[in-house]
């Protein structure tokens, strides 16, 4: 099991790190992809078996799609990253990265040096079942208001990519009138 | 079972996650890569959530993982619609080209 | 009996103000002024139908209060929105609905091509709203609202046309002067309520004569600065001096608030104290030497003003002299009285001025004026009732009420008042009928402009001077003197006025001296216009020889007084040029010098952070993530 997590752990941070570094957008989003892939693995050694597969339909399907979706829709090259001002970032980024790498890691050994949990207890129904039924007993207002969320982000997004009035959409509905 | 995945490494796992998130973010100039970081980044703190659930022997993490997962399907359609919408007025998806926050 | 919905009294102008503000212009000329006029003739419906409501009521328990909510509550202190029906109130509501409904009716004609028609009839609206709430508050706190109120309606609307300059000075001064008042009424208020430890005017008079002392220092500094707020409203001395230039106003305006019914309201405010007036016998004393001083000073400037406007705010002051002047000598029911009356004679009187000012093409100088009888025959018909009777010839409405004053300030022993009082009287009948006479008779000095533009006003405008007219005739029999046991006004003010503890029925006069007295009253009368008929009708050429003879005198009052330069040498010049310091040393030099230095204080710093507000999202993420590193460094060390 911990080999499968350092194989599942050494993919993930591959890939992410591909994402970031990778020229041509569609690559990153493939192996953005990839990560969530791996990262549902994770998740099922760590006995999120719902989180798990929600992790690979949801983010690795349908948003990632988006994703691609708008790269493509954009027809977006690869990005050209030259010039002083962008070294300067750079180096300016990773720097700051790796400090906070390092404290991250500092704080983790101080505080949680906690050995290895005992296994939890046996479930008595499965994990899906179970989270189902917390979301709808005591999650039941956040879960709704997530609804009213998508509901929101929805018309936000329509009004967002319909841009301002008189544009080539507004003509189009005024001519399917007659 | 022959072995339990310790907590600290999981959050190893997610930190360094998230500061690759970081990085993306600080060191690209394309908003949708900026933005793949930012998913790297939500997912990292998920990561830590399922740790943290699995150590505590909680449900709880892994529904708040369920909301995030809902926030960031919002947050994605809403940015991806932003930067469409950018890309129509000024051609380019590069942040460094834009400055309309400098008042 | 279903019990009469006072609250709705005021409620309907303060709605009518609203619809005014949300349909603006939209409702057009017509519809503006039905909103007004029907809100105000509704309310006069709604309070006739109260009144008759009381009156069926038995005579010790007229007295209906209507509690609308609870305004603010803080420990044991707590004031109600609440109203006060009984015979007091009902006079006034009558007066200020019955009035106001006449003069709306008359304004719309008076003010048809104003530009700001709508903006006239919402103050209008909004001043009926307080008025009525002044008259109708069953505490001090509700009272001031409405007292205020009337200010800022009174301010708002001498300074109408405000793009003149003049009008705009008057607005001011009248409200600066009544800032004065307001604070003594407040002052008067707060002792009330820090003795009292109450505001509402049932309870406050029931503990009165326990908490403070007969005659004692408290109730009198009180009574007084509650004097004080209402000089300043009903223009006594020393607060008179800002109701003559409150004339810039529109005419219906100087008939509504400053005739009728806003400058009443000090003497409503002392005869709903009386309790608390009684009990200080120095303010009373005060209350009548005040009042018999303003109406013979007042009417002795009268005497030599040529703006006709101004001629009937002095004779308001006068007569507002005489309010008071009954009020001083414990007849609270006479000064209420001649409060009705006064605002139905004085209503007509500037209504009719403002007939001839608007038939003159906008000319107030009685210089210019002259032989108008003939040419406008109703104006003349109305205005000759309403001088009658502001000089006290019997029948007419004038001579009861102000023979009832002077009766009660003899009976009462203040013989040197009733001296004042008769002097007073001749004055004003030689004023007005000065005034009658240089308007409607005599030869003809019109422009000739005006000439050809003569005209009598519309109907709209007539039928509220003929009503008034009735009103000035038949309005003082209700108190028909020589009746067993009081005429019926005093009856029914009398559950008011004769409840208080401290009350001293008047000495009864004997037939004889009551008729001697009246005899007195009416020859002044006649004395004065017989005077103004042979000095300004038979031989004008007496006035002028008369004038040049005493020219000294005459100066003096066309300047009236100079007490205008003398306020302004005394108080205004000192207090501008210390204003001045003010402004140049203090807040130019140490207000604005902190403001600027923090201001460049603050520009610099902003310099500096300028650079950093790029505009570019990266830079930001940037400081965000050191921002976090630092935080996580601020854990490691210290967690």
């Amino acid at each position: 099991m911990i080999f499968l997590f350092a194989g599942f752990a050494a993919l993930l941070v591959a890939s992410s790190l591909l994402v970031v570094l990778h020229r041509n957008p569609v690559t990153s989003a493939l192996f953005l992809v990839l990560a969530f892939c791996s990262l549902g693995g994770i998740y099922l050694l760590l006995q999120a078996e719902f989180v798990a597969l929600v992790q690979v339909i949801v983010y690795a399907g349908a948003i990632m799609v988006l994703f691609l979706f708008v790269i493509m829709y954009l027809n977006l090259r690869q990005d050209v990253e030259r010039g002083v001002q962008t070294a300067i970032r750079r180096g300016l980024g990773w720097l700051v990265g790796a400090v906070l790498l390092a404290e991250a890691f500092a704080l983790i050994a101080k505080r949680w040096q906690v050995g290895p949990v005992s296994g939890g207890p046996e479930m008595l129904e499965g994990n899906t079942q179970a989270i189902g039924r917390a979301l709808y007993t005591r999650y039941l207002f956040p879960f709704e208001i997530t609804s009213l969320l998508l509901l929101v982000a929805m018309i936000g997004v329509i009004v967002i990519a319909k841009g301002r009035g008189g544009t080539a959409a507004a003509d189009d509905s005024a001519e399917e009138k007659p | 079972m022959s072995g339990v995945i310790p907590l600290s490494w999981s959050l190893a796992l997610s930190a360094t996650l998230f500061v690759i998130g970081v990085v993306g973010v600080l060191v690209r100039r394309n908003a949708l890569v900026i933005f793949m970081s930012i998913e790297l980044m939500l997912n990292a703190a998920n990561l830590a959530f399922v740790a943290f659930g699995r150590s505590l022997q909680s449900l709880d993490g892994q529904i708040f993982v369920f909301f995030v997962m809902t926030v960031a399907a919002a947050e994605v359609a809403v940015g991806l619609a932003i930067i469409v919408n950018l890309f129509r007025l000024r051609e380019t998806v590069f942040v460094d080209e834009v400055n309309l926050l400098k008042g | 009996m279903t019990l009469p919905l006072i609250s709705l009294i005021p409620a309907l102008p303060l709605a009518a103000v609203a619809l005014h503000l949300l349909l603006g212009d939209r409702l057009g000329k017509r519809g503006t002024a039905l909103l007004a006029c029907g809100a105000v003739g509704a309310a006069f419906l709604l309070a006739l139908r109260a009144v008759f409501a009381l009156a069926a009521r038995p005579e010790a328990d007229r007295t209906l209060v209507e509690i609308v909510t609870t305004w603010m509550r803080a420990g044991d202190f707590s004031v109600d929105i609440s109203f006060l029906l009984d015979p007091l109130s009902a006079v006034m509501i009558l007066v200020v609905t019955g009035v106001g409904f006449l003069i709306h009716v008359y304004s719309i004609g008076y003010m048809a091509h104003d530009a700001s028609f709508r903006r006239f009839f919402l103050y209008l609206n909004l001043f009926m709203f307080a008025m009525l709430t002044l008259v109708l508050a069953d505490n001090f706190l509700l009272m001031f609202v409405g007292w205020e109120g009337v200010g800022l309606c009174s301010y708002l609307l001498i300074g109408f046309w405000y793009e003149r300059p003049s009008a705009a000075q008057a607005g001011k001064k009248a409200f600066v002067v009544n800032r004065i008042g307001d604070f003594g009424f407040l002052l008067g208020m707060l002792t009330l309520f820090a003795f009292g430890g109450t505001l509402n005017f049932t309870r406050l008079f029931a503990v009165a004569p326990h908490v403070f002392a007969a005659g004692g220092t408290v109730i009198t500094i009180a009574t007084l600065l509650l004097f004080l707020g209402a000089t300043g409203k009903s223009a006594q001395i020393p607060l008179y001096v800002w109701l003559p230039d409150a004339m810039e106003g529109p005419t219906p305006v100087s008939a509504l608030i400053h005739a009728a019914t806003m400058v009443t309201a000090g003497v409503y405010m002392v005869a709903r104290c009386h309790v608390l007036f009684r009990l200080a016998p120095v303010s009373l004393e005060v209350v009548a030497v005040v009042g018999a001083a303003t109406a013979l000073f007042a009417a002795t400037i009268g005497l030599a003003q040529n703006d006709i406007k101004r001629v009937l705010a002095y004779s308001t002051v006068s007569q507002l002299g005489y309010m008071f002047m009954a009020c001083g000598v414990g007849a609270f029911s006479a000064g209420i009285f001649h409060l009705m009356t006064h605002s139905f004679f004085k209503a007509l009187l500037f209504l009719g001025a403002g007939s001839v000012i608007h038939a003159l093409s906008n000319e107030q100088d009685l210089r210019r004026m002259g032989a108008l009888s003939s040419r406008l025959p109703w104006t003349h018909g109305t205005m000759l009732v309403a001088t009658l009777a502001i000089t006290g010839l019997p029948p007419l409405a004038g001579f009861f009420s102000k023979d009832e004053i002077l009766s009660s300030a003899f009976a009462s022993g203040h013989f040197g008042v009733w001296l004042v009082g008769v002097a007073g009287a001749v004055i004003t009948a030689f004023y007005m009928f000065r005034l009658y006479i240089l308007c409607f008779r005599g030869s003809s000095r019109l422009t000739h402009e005006a000439e050809q533009h003569l005209h009598e006003s519309r109907p709209s405008m007539i039928a509220p001077l003929v009503v008034l007219a009735v009103l000035s005739a038949v309005g003082g029999w209700v108190g028909m003197p020589f009746q067993a046991g009081g005429h019926a006004f005093e009856r029914w003010l009398r559950p008011v006025f004769e409840g208080g503890p401290a009350f001293a029925p008047a000495r009864e006069l004997s037939h004889g001296t009551e008729w001697a007295l009246v005899a007195v009253s009416v020859t002044a009368g006649v004395i004065g216009i017989l005077t103004a008929l042979r000095l300004y009708l038979q031989s004008p050429q007496t006035a002028t020889s008369l004038a040049s003879r005493y020219a000294s005198l005459r100066t003096l009052l066309v300047n009236k007084y100079w007490i205008d330069e003398l306020l302004d040498a005394a108080v205004v010049r000192p207090f501008g040029a210390f204003s001045g310091w003010l402004w140049r040393f203090w807040d130019v030099v140490i207000v604005d010098g902190t403001v600027n230095a923090v201001g460049y204080a603050l520009e610099g710093a902003s310099a500096v952070l300028r650079l950093f507000q790029t505009g570019f999202v990266g830079t930001y993420a940037l400081f965000l993530a050191l921002g976090v590193a630092a935080m996580l460094l601020h854990f490691l060390r210290h967690g």
